[in-house]
């Protein structure tokens, strides 16, 4: 009980601080003096005070004080402790004191690593973020308060549902949220340094380190949803372009061409143009996504809480951010046209902007399929589905230059055009094309597309493999991350074309048989736990010579009353082996999915290797 | 004077995409399926009670009101709606047929003798793919059919007021 | 550059080849393109609810009484609408969705090109 009044006080307090803030950081603005220290104390207190809540909020849930309304709903005295404390973040009030808590570690971080930069630029940024902290805090105590309470106190929660009782599902949230939230550092230093002019060399080092923090987490925040989704909705899929997941996707495209954009910057000065607006982009990407999940809109399997009014809040906070960010470019913004910054039409910068030219695209792809349903809902009451073919038939085809230009691009030299190494640029493409001809034909799928596809991706595999071998270690991560990347294209490629299943009803000793695989359900045997009744499958599945034991199990699950399957799965280098099995009403038999899924396991890999490639330039840059 | 009518435009492109943002709040997420078919599907199903193929040819064919009810002993809200059937068999002008959708035989039998029988035929729809023929994707749902067209549908329970509905139209 | 156009229209008629599927595949891309009306955003392939498990037998009857995956596609959607369908038809409804970005890749290959111009 007391630690709901602590923490609500908290909140209230810490709101309060923006005053002060707001005060000293004017007052120090107008005058002469150096940047002022007290800005950097209110800031911690107020820093302070939203820990201090989100530690209050933590041990409520620990101590499972159902007298929270929160923790009532969302919680439960059986729940094993490692999964109360990740309860606190795994609802709609809790992520956003999570939110809360990051934007204000960010802004203190900031203060301590800023130095060294100009005074009025500095005070900038902590207003602009002062302002996104105003509108979540007003959200929170408002319309999502964590510490409301319940009268008369229930002896027991509502439960948590047990699909999201899973490692990788605990972590998934805080780790995105250090990304989309480190994206409101950039808006907010961004329009700071538009307004007094300082989108230079200086402050593209400086922002650079913020812009890689923001996405090597993004990107493994992605990847543990991903990794959740592939083990736990028992499907063998690990991406369904659905709307929720769109909603995380749009702000990297964003973030990753921004985080091009402030190398050319800081390189050679110019786009500066296209900075500013990637980075009040992402950060308005990141706002929307908070939108679109909670407010009810989208009918997908992840989406949080449905509330409308919280949506509009968040609307009209999106809106009114939107509107003083535009009319700070507009009014303070002036374009480099005065030192005419010339790059010749086969230099580096010329292919950054087809980087960025192609990623706008695809981020405009996943855009529109996105928000189209809900606006043509809105205008003409159709109600229609955009789902995976439409972005595969829109991406798959302009990938193929992508990748292409990635592979090229690396190679080239700023400003003139120089491009090292012809000869195996062009012996490469003719391998990787023949190779992937290979390989497809082999495999009796030899459509044109498909072969182009994979000898694109091989093509940057042998490009960026070529370049680890040159000792120039001046571009190691960035080589790492581009690697990673073909690697990343090559393996979905392959783990869409061989994948195999075999979704077929079989009755306990039944045997299921055809040219490739036989399937033998062996024995169901019955489990009780801790929490629910486990009923277990004892599968032999044999493929030519192997043999492999296979064990999928469902869960009965009294609180609340669910029945989940958990997929058996086995992982090595090569393949994945997947089986899950479901009850059917009525009968007496069970559906048995069988799948073979190639190369998941290089997936993920893939994944580490491109934030691998972000974290090594990132220290790189601490150690000069 | 560009940038001006520039901004000036982008913020109002926003300003559409937030009213439209507004209104989407208000709208349900879920989806009500809309179809366009009126025409009544042409199928063969069996019968409860003989076992015997009946063609769907040979049960509305009469010039009368049809109702159509999708039902399992399994669906709760199929319950609560059961009386409101019995009762409404007692209209001469309306003849109520019974689909069972995915059932254990006679699990339905005991429902019905439970709680009575307003259907002069029931069929049969042991793996669902006739309810699909009508368009309907769960239990309960209700057909009401006129000379071979589907004049109103409805999903869910039958209330009170769906009822007085149903008699208002058959009158 | 006349290279690349040469490709890219080689590109483009076989991108549209048909695939060379047998009935399992058949049916597993149509339910694949089929969106579960009582699940939050799944396909049929994907969903063990029991409205799935029924559409996917009917889909398999279909198949088998040989219907192509166009016709079983407006089946479905007389019944149930166009949501039904995770691939958006092309009709005056979809223009705009699939059109638009189409139009910002060239709309954007024109501003890089300008770019150069000026040199």
């Amino acid at each position: 009980m007391i630690y709901s009044s602590i923490g609500y006080y908290a909140l209230i307090f810490g709101l309060s601080i923006s005053l002060p803030i707001f005060f000293f950081s004017i007052k120090n603005f107008r005058g002469n003096e150096i940047f002022d220290s007290k800005i950097i104390s209110f800031s911690f207190t107020q820093f302070l005070l939203v820990v201090v809540s989100f530690l209050c909020l933590i041990m409520s849930f620990v101590f499972s004080d159902f007298s929270n309304e929160t923790v009532f709903n969302n919680s439960h005295t059986t729940k094993p402790l490692f999964y109360k404390i990740s309860g606190t973040w795994g609802n709609h009030e809790g992520s956003l004191l999570l939110w809360l808590l990051v934007l204000n570690l960010f802004v203190f971080i900031f203060l301590l690593k800023s130095r060294n930069l100009p005074k009025k630029y500095r005070i900038l940024t902590v207003l602009f973020q002062q302002i996104i902290i105003i509108g979540f805090f007003i959200f929170l105590i408002d319309s999502s308060n964590p510490f409301n309470y319940v009268f008369p106190t229930p002896s027991e929660g509502l439960g948590l549902n047990p699909i999201l009782q899973d490692p990788a599902l605990a972590i998934h949230p805080p780790v995105l949220y250090l990304g989309y939230v480190g994206s409101s550092i950039i808006f907010s230093s961004a329009l700071a340094a538009t307004c007094i002019n300082f989108i230079t060399k200086t402050w593209a080092t400086h922002i650079k380190e913020w812009v890689l923090i923001s996405w090597i987490f993004l990107t493994l925040g992605i990847l543990l949803g991903s990794i959740w989704a592939y083990y736990e909705l028992g499907w063998g899929g690990f991406w369904f372009w659905d709307p929720v997941e769109n909603v995380s996707l749009m702000p990297w495209l964003a973030l990753t061409t921004l985080l091009h954009c402030v190398l050319v910057l800081e390189k050679r000065s110019t786009l500066t143009s296209w900075v500013i607006i990637l980075s009040i982009t992402t950060f308005t990407l990141s706002m929307c996504g908070t939108f679109l999940v909670r407010s009810g809109i989208l009918n997908s399997v992840h989406t949080f809480a449905n509330d409308p009014e919280r949506g509009l809040f968040i609307l009209s906070f999106l809106f009114l951010l939107l509107v003083i960010s535009l009319f700070i470019f507009f009014t303070f913004h002036k374009s480099d046209k005065r030192g005419i910054i010339s790059f010749s039409l086969f230099s580096k910068e010329t292919s950054i902007l087809i980087n960025n030219w192609l990623m706008m695209y695809f981020l405009s792809v996943v855009l529109i399929g996105t928000l189209y349903p809900i606006f043509l809902d809105v205008i003409s009451s159709e109600q229609i589905s955009v789902g995976p073919p439409f972005y595969h038939k829109l991406i798959i085809p302009i990938l193929i230059p992508f990748l292409i230009f990635m592979a090229i691009s690396t190679q080239l030299k700023w400003i003139k055009f120089e491009l090292d190494g012809k000869i195996y640029l062009i012996v490469f493409f003719v391998i990787s094309l023949i190779i992937s001809y290979f390989i497809l034909d082999n495999f009796g799928n030899n459509l044109l597309i498909n072969i182009v596809l994979i000898g694109s991706a091989f093509y940057l595999f042998l490009v960026t493999v070529r370049d680890f071998l040159k000792t120039k270690i001046q571009n190691f991560s960035q080589n790492l991350s581009h690697f990673g990347f073909s690697l990343l294209i090559l393996s979905i490629l392959f783990n869409n074309i061989f994948s195999s299943e075999i979704i077929t009803n079989l009755k306990v000793g039944e045997t299921f048989k055809n040219e490739k695989f036989e399937i033998e359900f062996r024995n169901l045997k019955k489990f009780e736990k801790q929490n629910y009744i486990s009923y277990k499958g004892y599968f032999l599945i044999k493929e030519n010579q192997t043999k492999e034991k296979l064990e999928p199990e469902l869960r009965v699950y009294n609180q609340p009353n669910i029945i989940t399957s958990e997929a058996d799965i086995k992982t090595t280098f090569l393949s994945d082996k997947f089986i899950t099995i479901n009850t059917v009403q009525n009968e007496e038999y069970f559906n048995v999915r069988y799948l073979v899924k190639p190369f998941m396991l290089w997936i993920w890999i893939s994944v580490i290797l491109i934030s691998l490639g972000g974290t090594i330039s990132l220290f790189k840059k601490k150690s000069l | 004077m560009k940038r001006r009518i520039i901004s000036l435009l982008i913020i109002s492109f926003f300003l559409f995409v937030f009213i439209i943002f507004y209104q989407s709040l208000n709208k349900s997420s879920f989806y009500k399926p809309k179809s366009k078919i009126k025409d009544i599907p042409q199928f063969v199903a069996k019968s409860l009670s003989s076992q015997e193929e009946i063609s769907s040819k040979k049960i509305f064919y009469e010039d009368k009101y049809y109702l159509l009810n999708i039902w399992a002993s399994w669906c709760v809200p199929c319950r609560d709606e059961h009386p409101i059937l019995v009762g409404l068999s007692k209209n001469k002008q309306l003849e109520i047929i019974g689909l069972n959708y995915k059932d254990n035989l006679s699990n339905a039998q005991k429902f019905l003798n439970e709680l009575g029988n307003p259907y002069r035929i029931i069929l049969i729809d042991k793996d669902g793919t006739k309810a699909i023929e009508w368009g309907a994707f769960g239990v309960p749902e209700t057909f009401l059919i006129f000379k071979n067209k589907i004049v109103k549908k409805f999903i869910g329970p039958l209330d009170q007021s769906l009822l007085n509905e149903i008699e208002q139209i058959i009158k | 550059m006349k290279i690349f156009k040469i490709i890219f229209i080689i590109l483009i008629i076989f991108y549209f080849s048909p695939l060379k599927a047998n009935e399992i595949e058949l049916q597993n891309k149509i339910t694949k393109n089929l969106r579960c009306l009582v699940c939050q955003g799944q396909s049929i392939y994907d969903s063990d609810s029991e409205f799935a498990i029924s559409l996917k037998l009917l889909v398999q009857n279909k198949i088998n009484q040989g219907w192509s995956d166009k016709q079983i596609y407006n089946f479905l959607t007389d019944k149930y609408g166009e949501w039904i369908l995770y691939d958006p038809k092309l009709n005056k409804n979809t223009y705009f969705l699939w059109f638009f970005p189409i139009l910002i890749l060239l709309f954007g290959g024109v501003i890089v090109l300008k770019k150069f111009n000026k040199h």
